[in-house]
């Protein structure tokens, strides 16, 4: 049974058609990478999973159930979590009002604030302090660790590594492999593809609303990725997408 | 003398303002709605309290208990059936629906009570003092009433900041989007604040219908002296709302002791000399509600 299931999802702003009829399933356990270039549609995509836009067609499934019609506070209850691009700290409130407001969702689990801090241990240094005069890495872990909070067995992110030092993405993706080692399911959406790709066991590419590339990660060689990536040189057949056999655990 | 006399009795009337306040600072911070019919709510409140002492007799003093738990419970149905759906219509209509409300609440009540000014006779308190000095003198039920206006901004600090549902308010006021993605339920979250806003505000409206007299359309001074309060104190921070009622008290009794008619006039002015030389308000807020 897969974890996560869009089908044939159509998304739009205003007009513009940022989706077209995407198709994807994650199955648990696994690491999936999204990647593709700024407009390719990688947030529309969390958007639609996390509840934050409806698909004007199409269905999502979660654990086999319809969510397509849940709001986010609702899939958050149901173990959807979502790491927004930019962090979306709650900046008046301290670090660890931050983690405890991840808590809403009453959601049984591993997580809690002791194990945050320690997989986070430069977190707990910081719990007193308002969330706004964190660090960009620290307010990046703050952001991740609320998200656990609710025990999500699905977590999702976007950007994690914007505008941070490599050391620190390092980190971070340190961290992320623990948490999948805990038993969540992560969707990644980056740009910075070379960390995305190192962790991931499955990736798929976007180009403008539509999946070019799919794949695991040691299956695909680089040119397949960047032109896939940047959208040159689409092969003769650019209606079906390259699809390498899916990786199996 | 005479003027520490009018300061007393101005941070005394000062108390009343910041409860009429509290709750439209929370209503403010939580989801960025201004409601124009806070003050007439208020006197809602005041006028279902005369309706129970007319049926049930005893001193007003027992409606607290009947009128803080109803107007609460017409909080999160107000907020449920009509001011959610007004905060889908964009910036504008929350503003229309919440001022369409104060005229229609004005309205029935000069229908049903007439416009004749109406008091709640609470009986030897309402004139009993307590001399403080040689010749200042303090109502008991002035100074009921702040100190009650001082426990109820205290409970509601300690609400925000100790509990798991004050937590919720402080995230939805902070970042909207961001508590949605936590799992934080943004329908109850307003529903609580607005429910919260009329507990505070009906218990302002019954000290005001016990301390003096009220009318129909007492609401919208109401409103202009909470709004002046919490804009004097700085926007979306509760000791900022209750130190800006007592700014506010205090200008105007010392406003009257200058000249009798010019009270509100000098609440006025203290109002916008704030809005120009501290815009921010009294206390800068980096607390409860707003940023």
């Amino acid at each position: 049974m897969a974890l996560l299931r869009l089908e044939g999802t159509t998304a739009y702003y205003g007009h513009l058609q940022a989706l077209h009829e995407l198709s994807i399933e994650l199955e648990k356990g696994e690491i999936l990478a999204v990647i593709g270039a700024n407009g390719a549609g990688k947030s529309t995509l969390l958007s639609l999973i996390s509840g934050e836009l409806r698909p004007r067609d199409g269905r999502v499934y979660f654990e086999d159930h319809d969510i397509t019609r849940l709001a986010p506070h609702q899939r958050v209850r149901r173990g959807v979590a979502l790491v927004p691009e930019g962090r979306h700290l709650f900046s008046t409130l301290t670090v660890e009002d931050n983690l405890l407001c991840g808590a809403a969702a009453r959601r049984q689990g591993t997580w809690d604030l002791a194990a945050i801090y320690e997989l986070f241990p430069f977190v707990k240094n910081r719990r007193k302090h308002r969330a706004a005069v964190l660090s960009g890495g620290e307010q990046q872990a703050v952001a991740i660790g609320r998200a656990l909070m609710s025990n999500p067995s699905l977590l999702l992110l976007d950007e994690v590594s914007l505008g941070l030092a490599p050391v620190v993405i390092r980190d971070l993706y340190e961290g992320l492999l623990r948490i999948t080692a805990e038993g969540t399911t992560l969707l990644l959406v980056e740009q910075n593809i070379t960390e995305a790709l190192r962790v991931a066991n499955y990736t798929i590419c976007l180009l403008e609303g539509r999946v070019v590339l799919e794949g695991a990660p040691s299956s695909l060689t680089q040119s397949e990725i960047t032109e896939a990536y940047f959208g040159r040189q689409q092969s003769k057949d650019s209606s079906s997408p390259k699809r390498a056999t899916r990786a199996k655990k | 003398m005479i003027w520490t006399n009018a300061v007393i009795q101005g941070l005394l009337l000062g108390g009343l303002y910041a409860i009429f306040a509290c709750g439209l600072s929370l209503m403010f911070g939580v989801m960025r709605l201004v409601n124009l019919a806070h003050g007439d709510l208020g006197v809602l409140g005041a006028y279902f309290a005369i309706i129970l002492v007319e049926h049930l007799g005893g001193n007003p003093l027992w409606t607290f208990a009947a009128v803080i738990p109803v107007a609460a419970l017409v909080g999160y149905l107000l907020q449920r059936f009509l001011l959610d759906h007004a905060l889908n219509g964009g910036e504008l209509s929350p503003i229309l629906v919440t001022f369409g409300l104060s005229i229609i609440i004005e309205n029935l009540l000069q229908q049903t009570f007439g416009a004749n000014d109406q008091s709640l006779n609470i009986g030897a308190l309402s004139y009993q003092s307590w001399k403080i000095a040689s010749d200042i003198y303090v109502g008991r039920l002035n100074v009921i009433i702040f100190v009650v206006a001082v426990l109820v901004i205290v409970a509601l600090q300690l609400f925000l900041s100790r509990t798991p549902a004050g937590r919720a308010l402080r995230a939805t006021a902070d970042n909207r989007r961001a508590a949605a993605l936590s799992g934080i339920d943004p329908k109850r979250t307003r529903a609580m604040a607005t429910a919260i806003a009329l507990a505070t505000v009906a218990v302002g409206g019954l000290f005001l219908a016990m301390r003096s007299s009220f009318a129909p359309t007492s609401g919208s001074a109401d409103l202009l002296f909470a709004f002046e309060a919490v804009i004097i104190g700085g926007l979306g921070n509760l000791w900022g709302t209750l130190v800006g009622g007592l700014v506010l008290g205090v200008a105007q009794t010392v406003g009257s002791q200058i000249n009798p008619a010019d009270g509100i006039l000098i609440g006025d002015l203290v109002f916008l000399a704030v809005l120009a030389f501290r815009p921010q308000g009294l206390i800068a807020s980096r607390s409860v509600a707003v940023r």
